[in-house]
């Protein structure tokens, strides 16, 4: 079994609270637990395409998050790194990435 | 070894965004490049030549970047489906060339393992490979060659290293076809993708040992430059410097080419026998080849800044800083290029919204870009506002003559806008595409590289523009020359041509707008482009074309037309499609005639609005 699946089951395990990755500020580290492409709203795209594309772009259960920055308006978009990637997204799709923040 | 000989290899280059690949595909090719498009789409094609030391000449393709072969976009069906060699009109590849950023290979290893089961010749280039080193970043080579089942060379594509170890390695492929397999390669669910990513996660911690000293300038760059304030106001003064610039450094030569195509246009009409012929080369194809020729200047200069911007990585941070306002008129951030663009020319900026992946996005973008303020409408304003607006200070601050200018460039800006936002909320309501887009690490644009872009952007331009505006000049051409003045007649001889029938035709219907028959007569040929009807209304108000006759026409038409006429073409100008080759480039981006048409007829329906408000505002306060 791979370290990064380890790394989801322990988050799960520890039952630290869990949040949207489109609820996070500036400066909050963190460990993705959950991908779901199924955010309750509809979408320009299907949830299993919204899912997919998170994941090509890295967003993956056991990935480590920071969020680098905000936009002015709304706070949105952000930019989130992603491992060693920084990826812009909004926090419309953002609702997709279930994050355990560090304390 | 006969038949490879003979039949000159091709290979293809796939990889991420942002790994490189155009720049080893230069390093590759030279100048040696073919633009043109893939059969029945609108996505780019770029293939380049080279013969290798040992005399065997390489067809390279450069393919469009993705993060997998899970096709989302048309440039990423172009891609998938060359690399799946079953891409229309196009023979397979013998050699795949996955290139990666050799400090960014997480997302790249996943999209190895999709190329690693389809199951044709391929080899890894790990590009940025010196970058790499600097970092301390340890890759075990041969390792990963065996994980990945396929050969791998490092290369620096910007100071042309390890290009002969790819070459040899290309050739040793193609002629033994060693990892040639079946395809078993098909649309991954999400379990796959996660599965895969597992996979290589793990041969990335196998054979990568993480650099010692990580890139840390791109976070502290991007600390400032995209801070929610101070990142906005960077971007503000860095657009306004381009478009100084665009203006600045082109105005003297496109004037050199303006004042060299009349020389030439004169010199023709001066040694040929006054007639049809001496008419066609003067006016219809050195007017017209000048036309095209007049934008080049102003082009390069833009593309020149777009491709700096695009090198250096800070062309993603600009479409994320714009992307919320951008997203109220229902736009996406990506299409502030295209939009840009458009203030040179809405031509080149149509041609750039192949950058927006959605349909829909796509098509808003190219339908408002001809509102923005393009060159060709300044030597109609300068004409019109120099004729009627006085010169004089507002608040003692500002010039009025200026501030006409700046709310003709405003109103565009408000009204695309606008009409994005109406496109959006009424005909094609939902939820906007999602904004996904890698952050690359900044880097210097490497000049060779800028120069290569820069010429083969040009000779795009050149190409598509010139084989859509030239024709069209000739038609203006015929349309305003035939048929001949009867003899003894004593107008402009464009009075009695096709064009000046057709003005004086559709005069009763501009006249509630405030236009009389000259200024219907003028638009005809001013379909051509929007300058051209400055010339045209110096013909027909017979006072001639030409520079010097400028400030008589301005004169002229100041006694002639009141100011409500004037704003009124103003605003005309404005909204109008007064451009055939814009129509003729929407055509030929969206491959229907439906678009050209959309745009044809709600622009004219905004601009006979538009002059119809401001012509009788001006008439009832008094200035009919």
């Amino acid at each position: 079994m791979s370290d990064a699946v380890l790394t989801a089951d322990d988050a799960i395990a520890s039952d630290a609270p869990t949040r949207a990755l489109s609820t996070a500020s500036r400066g909050e580290t963190g460990v993705i637990v959950a991908v779901r492409g199924d955010t309750g709203v509809a979408e320009a795209v299907a949830s299993d395409e919204l899912e997919r594309r998170l994941l090509e772009m890295g967003f993956v259960e056991g990935a480590r998050i920071e969020i680098l920055q905000e936009g002015l308006f709304g706070r949105d978009p952000i930019a989130v790194r992603v491992d060693d990637t920084r990826v812009a997204l909004r926090r419309r799709e953002a609702r997709a990435v279930t994050v355990q923040f560090d304390g | 070894m006969t038949d490879t000989a003979i039949r000159p290899a091709r290979i293809a280059l796939v990889g991420n965004p942002n790994s490189g690949k155009t720049a080893l595909f230069n390093a590759l090719t030279g100048a040696r490049q073919k633009v043109a498009n893939y059969a029945g789409v609108t996505v780019e094609r770029k293939e380049g030549q080279l013969v290798t030391p040992g005399g065997r000449t390489i067809r390279v393709l450069d393919l469009p970047g993705t993060y997998s072969l899970r096709a989302r976009s048309p440039d990423e069906v172009v891609t998938r489906d060359a690399v799946l060699g079953r891409l229309s009109g196009e023979t397979a590849p013998d050699v795949l060339v996955c290139v990666a950023d050799a400090t960014n290979l997480r997302l790249v290893l996943r999209l190895v393992l999709e190329l690693k089961q389809v199951g044709r010749p391929f080899v890894l280039a790990l590009n940025m490979f010196d970058i790499a080193q600097r970092q301390g970043l340890r890759i075990d080579l041969e390792q990963l060659s065996r994980e990945i089942g396929a050969p791998i060379v490092t290369t620096v594509a910007t100071r042309k290293r390890g290009l002969d170890e790819l070459l040899t390695q290309v050739d040793t492929l193609t002629l033994t076809h060693s990892n040639v397999g079946d395809n078993t390669w098909r649309e991954p669910s999400a379990g796959e993708i996660r599965a895969a990513h597992a996979e290589a996660q793990r041969i990335y911690r196998d054979c990568v040992r993480p650099p010692e000293r990580p890139d840390t300038v791109t976070g502290k760059i991007d600390a400032v430059l995209l801070h929610p304030v101070a990142g906005l106001l960077i971007l503000a003064a860095l657009m306004f410097t381009v478009f100084q610039s665009v203006f600045a450094w082109a105005t003297v030569p496109a004037d050199a080419i303006d004042a060299g195509f009349a020389a030439l246009a004169g010199l023709v009409s001066e040694h040929l026998p006054e007639g049809l012929l001496a008419s066609f080369i003067a006016d219809g194809l050195i007017a017209g080849v000048g036309s095209v020729l007049v934008f080049l200047p102003q082009i390069l200069v833009l593309f020149f800044f777009i491709l700096i911007l695009e090198d250096s990585g800070y062309m993603t941070r600009a479409a994320f800083l714009l992307d919320k306002l951008m997203g109220v008129a229902g736009l996406h951030g990506r299409a502030f290029i295209p939009l840009l663009s458009s203030f040179a020319c809405a031509i080149p900026g149509i041609m750039s919204t192949r950058v927006i992946d959605n349909k829909r996005d796509r098509l808003t973008t190219i339908l408002i870009a001809p509102l923005m303020t393009c060159s060709a409408r300044l030597p109609v304003y300068t004409l019109i506002i120099g004729a009627f607006v006085p010169r004089e200070k507002v608040w003692g601050l500002f010039n009025l003559q200026g501030l006409v200018m700046f709310g003709l460039f405003a109103t565009g800006i408000v009204f695309a806008l606008l009409v994005s936002a109406i496109i959006r909320r009424i005909f094609w309501r939902g939820a906007a595409e999602p904004l996904m887009m890698e952050l690359p690490t900044y880097r210097w644009p490497e000049p060779r590289n800028v120069a290569l872009n820069l010429w083969t952007r040009a000779k795009i331009f050149m190409n598509r523009a010139g084989r859509i505006i030239l024709p069209l000049m000739v038609l203006v051409w015929v349309l305003s020359t035939f048929p001949y003045p009867p003899e003894g007649a004593t107008g402009p001889a464009i009075d009695y041509s096709i064009a000046g029938r057709l003005g004086k035709f559709i005069a009763p219907v501009m006249e509630p707008i405030g236009f009389n028959w000259q200024m219907t007569v003028a638009l005809i040929p001013g379909m051509a482009a929007r300058e051209v009807a400055v010339a045209v209304l110096g013909t027909v108000y017979a006072v001639g074309g030409d520079a010097d006759s400028h400030d008589a026409l301005s004169t002229l038409l100041s006694q002639q037309w009141s100011l409500a006429t004037a704003l009124a073409f103003l605003a005309w100008y404005v909204f109008a499609p007064q451009c055939l080759p814009t129509l003729g480039v929407v055509k030929r981006e969206t491959n229907s005639w439906i678009w050209p048409t959309v745009m044809f007829v709600y622009m004219v329906g905004l601009a006979y609005l538009a002059a119809f408000v401001v012509y009788h505002t001006a008439v009832a306060l008094g200035a009919g």
